[in-house]
């Protein structure tokens, strides 16, 4: 990923960033879901976030699948790309598209039903492959765009507004995606603006699969008693697994911390993360621990939030393809159709 | 299961006791799994290099080891490559489906046979050489393994001495397929000879058949049609692949990754130019195709009908983002998993119309090799500058069958990559909107992200032309209109169909594909047989141009020869005919997994005639 752009000097009065840019470049068109709803919320982040870490939002693409989440890119980064595909499929799209321009971040945004129900089969692929993108999953628990049925994370004997129980066990997506081979799982909630805008920009500075499951509550179907996903209920059982703070590459690290309950971890391009631990012996390195911590906490009906699980030096997909620095998709004639001589050696061979 | 079930009563019993040279179709019956290939294609290519036109054809189980396959290959001075019904010369390999191979062959045929099936006496009309492949092979090796693998040489080594084709040529063939490896060479060679001595020592000749040298194969090559497909969109510059294995697409894209690491290795860095992932299904296969053009990358994927049927909600998507894909469909028998290992083109309304809502493609008809190489390349061509999914039709005959051609000529064209917004194009429009026609021909420009020209938003909903969301009336329809637009541009830029008009007749033929090979065959059998003159078009994509029109305007009758069962091309032609066009149009149908002969065409084309003029 390359957040390496000039740094322009800032015109006067007003707030940019070090390549020059206000925040308003990094916002998109006006959002379109109900107001007060979680997705808003994790927008507003994201747009934060790439204007913190100064990233040309011409170099990012941003994905969706469908359902309310998917909307979402149109609400950020308006002078990016973006590619508002089918249901559940954004994996797939995302895959062919960060292969075809390595250059280009990746940010895609999905949804509970999007990836556990319909989509999960190209969300486990996509963790298995570790594929760079940044992949936000804006859970709700339930189906907005349908109005209210219940999603594959929906917690067992949550209920809806019409009083039906949910009777199934929930999927948890950041196990899964710890067990598969993302190498960046985090977990946190849209009403946490300052953990959420800290796990984004290491995720959108990680290289490799960066998982982000958001809790968002649904505010027209899914946020009253009964519901699992209601700002009241995460509110009271979430579970700050460590205080995150995110120092990029072209800080100098000021803070200071105590050696003995913070994680640093740096990512590929030099940024840093410091995770100050609030519970004890977690290792946010050990897939182990971190499934212990999800499976623990999910039987307190608790929602442990923060980097879960994080594997800054795992091979990405990319590297593992052996494909040219350059994108492919900009290859001239010249480098990608062989000349006469292979087609004449290959016809010798059939003769 | 019978290969030749009608041979019987169709060929009149005529006595053979002239000699028929290079003009017969041989059959070899093994158990799949037993390693016959490589005495198969030998034989094939041993008759090739003795200059005769052949075609191989393999009829094998969807299954790895156990099961009756059949190699069939035809020998035809007159260069007739299409499939020929009747089995002339049997190779009973396989106990299980000897005594019914033995039964359907015609009067006049002959059968070497593995000796304790003991099948002399089923049939007097028939020549047989009965040959102890196990006593012949015990000499030969110690190890069992190899004995069962070499076995099958031994028949090539007695048809060697019954059909005389050279043994020279039979060592040159074995050395073609096995390359370097002296040891397997050797080993072969023995069992070839042990057979060919067997039968010049035991064997007196009694059948008709035999090979004789000629120069019709002269700087020609043998190879399947998707290894052909591979090498064109190699050469069209692929750079992304994205697949799942399917029967019988498969080898296409195995042949290209091959290719592609051989070829297609950056200089300079040894890294790839190219970028090819198996995907979980043939959805994100298709998907990731799909990601991949809307980046600007050259994208393909390959498969079969099951595949297609998967794709349809991405090639949708494809048709309304307007993005390019190349989609190869090696055809096979539906419906559903139905014969995978068996040909049709049965996909061809799936298709020109696949996906939901209101939509359509653009689709290449390859009848030859030579026609998979070039097609693969006017695909990606055509996908870009019709910003488009385009279909290149193949079929497992034509995909996985060993076809005689002449060598593919290097592409003269430079790769189209359809119409890009750059610097000048933004000035000259003043501002960028995506989906606006600016040119007149409903394509509109496009940028991709990372090139510095304005972004879009991609979307599968309703859109207005600058890509922006919209459910008006007017945007929707002025959209929907567009590309209806772009698809009457695609017509003026597909390939145009071959026409051989004849004088003095009213009688047409339309074809495409594999079934071309059997017309050829057919228009000179109704000449021949039965007095017939048919004038002839090759459809080579759709949407139509306007040729085909002019066609059935010239005919009175025009029997559009297909293998599948509903007439699915005809059904195509109908939805743009006028209505005495529409009139005019009759079926040949063949869909039995075989690939279509010429005889079938002709006995059914006749029978519809007669019907047509009395």
């Amino acid at each position: 990923m390359s957040t390496e752009a000039p740094v322009q000097p800032s015109a006067p009065g007003r707030k940019v960033n070090r390549i020059g840019l206000e925040s308003l470049a990094y916002r998109g068109s006006k959002t379109t879901l109900c107001a007060g709803c979680g997705h808003n919320a994790i927008t507003e982040r994201i747009i934060d976030s790439f204007f913190d870490l100064g990233i040309d939002p011409t170099q990012v693409i941003k994905l969706s699948g469908i359902g309310c989440s998917s909307k979402a890119p149109a609400y950020f980064l308006n002078s990016a790309h973006g590619f508002n595909s089918v249901h559940g499929r954004m994996p797939s799209v995302g895959t062919g598209a960060v292969v075809a321009n390595r250059k280009m971040i990746a940010i895609g945004i999905s949804g509970d039903g999007d990836t556990g129900a319909i989509g999960i089969g190209q969300f486990v692929h996509l963790m298995r492959r570790n594929l760079p993108i940044v992949y936000v999953i804006e859970d709700n628990g339930c189906y907005g765009l349908t109005k209210g049925q219940f999603s594959p994370t929906a917690d067992l004997g949550s209920t809806l507004k019409t009083g039906v129980v949910n009777d199934l066990p929930p999927i948890d997506t950041c196990a899964l995606a710890i067990e598969l081979g993302a190498s960046f799982v985090a977990r946190s909630f849209s009403g946490d603006p300052k953990q959420l805008k800290a796990i984004l920009k290491a995720a959108i500075s990680h290289r490799g699969t960066a998982m982000i499951d958001v809790i968002s509550p649904c505010v027209t179907f899914n946020d009253h008693e009964g519901s699992t996903k209601s700002y009241a209920y995460v509110k009271d059982h979430d579970e700050p697994l460590s205080d995150v703070s995110f120092v990029p590459f072209f800080e100098e690290i000021s803070v200071e911390y105590d050696a003995g309950t913070t994680k640093e971890v740096t990512l590929h391009n030099g940024s840093k993360i410091m995770l100050t631990k609030m519970t004890e012996d977690y290792q946010p390195t050990d897939k182990i621990s971190a499934l212990r911590l999800l499976h623990e906490t999910m039987a307190r009906g608790e929602y442990a939030t923060g980097i879960l699980y994080i594997e800054p030096d795992k091979q990405d997909f990319i590297e593992l393809l052996g494909i040219v620095d350059e994108p492919l998709a900009g290859l001239p004639e010249s480098k990608t159709r062989p000349g006469k001589a292979a087609l004449d050696e290959i016809m010798e061979s059939f003769r | 299961m019978s290969v030749t079930d009608v041979a019987v009563q169709e060929t009149a019993s005529q006595s053979r006791t002239e000699r028929i040279v290079n003009d017969f179709s041989l059959q070899v019956a093994t158990v799949n799994g037993s390693g016959s290939q490589t005495a198969n294609l030998v034989l094939l290519r041993s008759i090739f290099q003795m200059g005769v036109p052949v075609s191989g054809k393999n009829m094998f189980p969807s299954n790895i080891a156990g099961l009756p396959t059949w190699y069939t290959i035809r020998a035809s001075s007159k260069g007739y490559i299409g499939r020929k019904k009747e089995v002339d010369f049997l190779v009973a390999m396989n106990p299980e489906t000897a005594r019914e191979d033995v039964m359907t062959l015609p009067p006049g045929a002959a059968a070497v046979y593995d000796e304790p099936l003991k099948l002399k006496d089923l049939r007097t009309d028939v020549v047989f050489y009965p040959v102890p492949f196990d006593k012949l092979i015990t000499p030969i090796t110690h190890d069992a393994k190899l004995r069962r693998l070499v076995r099958n040489m031994i028949y090539d080594g007695v048809l060697s001495r019954l059909l005389s084709i050279d043994m020279g040529h039979m060592e040159k063939a074995l050395r073609k397929q096995l390359g370097k490896k002296e040891k397997a060479v050797a080993l072969n060679m023995s069992a070839l000879k042990a057979g060919y001595d067997y039968a010049e020592a035991n064997l007196p000749k009694l059948d008709p058949f035999v090979v004789e040298p000629m120069d019709k194969t002269k700087g020609l090559i043998l190879i399947e049609g998707n290894a052909a497909a591979a090498i064109g969109c190699m050469m069209a510059g692929v750079t992304f692949v994205g697949w799942y294995p399917i029967t019988p697409s498969s080898s296409l894209c195995e042949s290209l990754i091959d290719y592609l690491k051989k070829y297609r290795k950056d200089p300079e860095t040894g890294k790839a130019t190219y970028a090819v992932i198996q995907a979980e299904d043939e959805i994100a296969a298709l998907g990731m195709v799909v990601g991949a053009g809307w980046m600007g990358a050259r994208a393909m994927t390959s498969t079969a009908g099951p595949g297609i049927s998967l794709m349809a909600e991405f090639t949708g998507l494809g048709y309304y983002v307007e993005v390019p894909a190349v989609i190869f469909d090696v055809q096979r028998v539906g419906p559903s998993t139905g014969l995978p290992t068996r040909t049709a083109q049965q996909d061809v309304l799936a298709t020109a119309i696949l996906s939901h809502g209101d939509t359509k493609h653009p689709l290449l008809l390859p009848a030859s090799v030579n026609e998979c190489y070039t097609m693969a390349m006017e695909a990606f061509d055509l996908a870009e500058r019709l910003q488009t999914p385009v279909f290149v039709l193949s079929d497992l005959d034509l995909g996985m069958n060993t076809w005689m051609s002449s060598t593919f000529d290097y592409p003269t064209k430079p790769l189209d990559r359809g119409k890009r917004l750059d610097a000048a194009a933004l000035k000259r429009l003043g501002e960028f909107a995506r989906y606006r026609d600016v040119d007149g021909d409903g394509i509109p420009y496009r940028t991709v992200p990372g090139d510095g020209m304005p972004a879009y938003f991609a979307r599968g909903s309703g859109h207005n032309e600058k890509a922006q969301y919209s459910e008006r009336a007017d945007d929707y329809a002025n959209n929907l209109d567009r590309l209806a637009r772009k698809f009457e541009t695609a017509r003026t830029l597909v390939p145009k169909p071959d026409v051989t008009m004849a004088r003095d007749t009213r009688i047409g033929l339309i074809g495409y594909g594999t079934t071309h090979w059997a017309i050829v065959e057919s228009r000179d059998q109704l000449v021949a047989d039965y007095g017939i003159d048919t004038s002839y078009l090759r459809l080579r994509a759709y949407p139509f141009t306007p040729e085909v029109g002019q066609f059935i305007d010239r005919c009175d009758r025009v029997y559009v020869v297909e293998q599948n069962r509903d007439a699915q091309m005809l059904s195509l032609l109908k939805m743009e005919c006028t209505p005495e066009q529409f009139a005019k149009l009759r079926s040949v149908l063949h869909y039995v997994g075989l690939p279509i002969d010429g005889r079938s065409v002709t006995t059914e084309l006749v029978k519809q005639e007669q019907v047509a003029t009395t």
